[in-house]
């Protein structure tokens, strides 16, 4: 596991060395992401203009609901996204020589194309939250800070779940990477309000079938001290590391079967 | 331990076949096998070096991603140092080397050095080893000039050295080549093929290469498989082959003005074009130079080239004339 982690570090520090080749490219996305993500925030603001609930929940709670699925949503496009130019790679064909090395493929698609430029979203959904819990006056029992931290790093495993999965499917469906951000990106965004403003059906595919309702919501039910709604049992928000881990093992494995799928190109 | 002579390539029946999805019609689309892999066997010794040749889509590069376990074969069987690629190929990375080369698997944006380094902790190789190792083929390729140079910045003859360093820096059993002289100037070519003998010879390196430039297979190996729409045509010493089927040359002249096809003995006027016309000849029968000479006294040469035998033209001839003698 240490040796593992030793080769990520060099592979991802000889991609950030890369980047800082091209720095004035660098500063401006990092910059240009900070600010967008800003817009995101802006649009549940205006909702609040005219509203002073939403489903029950205060602009302070879901900006906290926003800011976690933000915080774990940015760790996992920065450290994890980077699958999504598998089909780059396997049309360019320089897929092949990640597959001659004696470490994982996946180990070495997050790591050669690590992404520091994208901590603008990280930053920006950090901010949010932080603003979020001084404004809601939580009383930060021990509990409630172990929900916190799990929700992170649990948010953070199922969404790279997802981009892993979608990355897998990809060995298929070369051009799938479109369908691949509607899941991720569009996935971010659902997670960023309480899934019991949605339909039935969407709620269940959220809470049951992409995990990501597992991200912030059912967390956040536990630490801002909210009944659910929809009446779920109360341990829900304990289920977090668990579907992460669930996801995870999930995401290899199909990564695995798509590796000896490869069809590799000409040549 | 493996040692010259025990079998460390062993590939039988071996198949690939792909789907492909062929349009029909405005949407429709209808699958199609092609088998890129039709039966191949072979066996390669500790020590060797095999020239693995055919024309483009034979199926040399499929057979060389199924050997290194990059690609899962359809049918039959391959066992590299007794491992089976496809379910150990994290395993066996660490004991071959491969070189594609169309391109690299060098850092773009990094000094070639860096390269090497990143390669020295993938494969976990000791610092001394490395160290030893990495100064030998700096040396032998004389790469110390652009060792700092981004390999994005590098000509294709550096960079295919740093290639072939990245490929060998681990001390691997075996390793592939596939085109390492493609695009390559005949300076760099001949650079390349004395590295490559140099490294079978003093480390007694397996090689597999595939190639289209016979005079790679000439300078390096005694063994020549060629293939053919995905099966072996002939495996054997290259020496047969040449003799049989490599030894038409052809002469290629630009005369002064254009004029009926030349009259000279040893050779025979293949095509004309203009001013230039086309020769050929045996190698047996009459050396370049005195068919030069015998061309010269009937027509004024403005300029000249003699053109090698190609694997096409060999692979052609094979078919044409047949392998029985």
């Amino acid at each position: 596991m240490g040796e593992v982690f030793a080769v990520y570090r060099r592979l991802a520090g000889a991609k950030l060395r890369g980047d800082l080749q091209y720095r004035a490219s660098f500063v401006m996305f990092f910059a240009g992401q900070f600010l967008i993500t800003f817009l995101d925030f802006v649009a549940i603001a205006v909702v609040f203009g005219r509203v002073t609930t939403l489903g029950g929940w205060s602009l302070y709670q879901v900006a906290f609901l926003y800011g976690a699925s933000g915080v774990a949503f940015g760790l996992s496009d920065m450290f994890v996204s980077q699958v999504e130019y598998v089909p780059q790679r396997i049309r360019l064909g320089t897929f092949d020589s990640l597959l001659i090395r004696p470490v994982s493929s996946l180990l070495q698609v997050v790591a050669e194309d690590f992404a520091p430029r994208r901590m603008g979203k990280v930053l920006q959904a950090a901010i949010i939250l932080g603003v979020a819990v001084a404004k809601l006056h939580l009383a930060w029992t021990v509990g409630r800070v172990a929900m916190t931290v799990c929700m992170v790093l649990s948010g953070t495993l199922i969404f790279s779940a997802i981009w892993i999965a979608g990355g897998a499917a990809c060995f298929w469906l070369l051009e799938g990477q479109e369908v691949m951000n509607s899941v991720t990106y569009g996935g971010n965004f659902m997670t960023q309000y309480p899934i019991h403003i949605y339909g039935a059906w969407l709620r269940r595919l959220l809470a049951f079938v992409t995990g990501t309702a597992f991200v912030a919501y059912f967390p956040a039910l536990y630490i801002l001290d909210k009944p659910d709604p929809l009446g779920l049992p109360s341990f829900m928000p304990f289920l977090s590391p668990a579907v992460a881990v669930v996801a995870c093992v999930l995401a290899g494995a199909f990564w695995r079967v798509a590796i000896r799928h490869y069809r590799s190109t000409g040549s | 331990m493996i040692s010259n002579g025990d079998a460390v390539i062993e590939v039988r029946r071996l198949e690939k076949t792909f789907t492909v999805m062929q349009k029909t019609g405005r949407l429709r689309r209808t699958r199609q096998q092609v088998q890129a892999v039709a039966g191949v066997d072979f066996t390669v010794e500790a020590g060797e070096m095999v020239g693995y040749i055919g024309p483009n889509g034979a199926g040399k590069s499929t057979t060389i991603k199924m050997l290194t376990g990059i690609l899962v074969p359809s049918g039959g069987t391959i066992r590299v140092v007794g491992l089976e690629p496809s379910r150990r190929r994290v395993e066996l990375a660490r004991r071959i080397g491969v070189v594609f080369g169309q391109r690299t698997q060098l850092w773009w944006d990094l000094p070639l050095r860096d390269s090497f380094e990143l390669l020295r902790h993938v494969y976990r190789v000791a610092p001394d080893r490395h160290a030893q190792n990495l100064a030998a083929f700096i040396e032998l390729l004389d790469m110390g000039p652009f060792l700092d140079t981004p390999v994005r910045q590098l000509s294709l003859g550096q960079r295919m050295r740093g290639d072939l360093t990245a490929a060998l820096l681990h001390d691997p059993e075996i390793v592939y080549l596939d085109e390492p002289t493609i695009g390559l100037d005949v300076v760099s070519k001949a650079q390349v093929r004395e590295f490559l003998a140099n490294v079978n010879r003093e480390r007694g390196t397996t090689v597999l290469l595939t190639t289209h430039d016979l005079a790679d297979i000439e300078r390096l190996c005694r063994r020549v498989m060629i293939i053919d729409h995905g099966r072996v045509i002939y495996d054997g010493e290259l020496e047969t082959i040449k003799q049989r089927f490599g030894t038409e040359r052809t002469l290629v002249v630009d005369l002064e003005e254009p004029g009926p096809p030349i009259e000279v003995e040893g050779a025979e006027v293949v095509k004309v074009e203009g001013p230039r016309q086309w020769l050929r000849f045996k190698r047996t029968d009459v050396t370049a130079a005195d068919l030069v000479a015998r061309v010269a006294a009937h027509a004024h040469l403005v300029d000249l080239s003699v053109e090698e035998p190609d694997i096409e033209g060999v692979v052609r001839r094979i078919y044409v004339e047949g392998l029985d003698p």
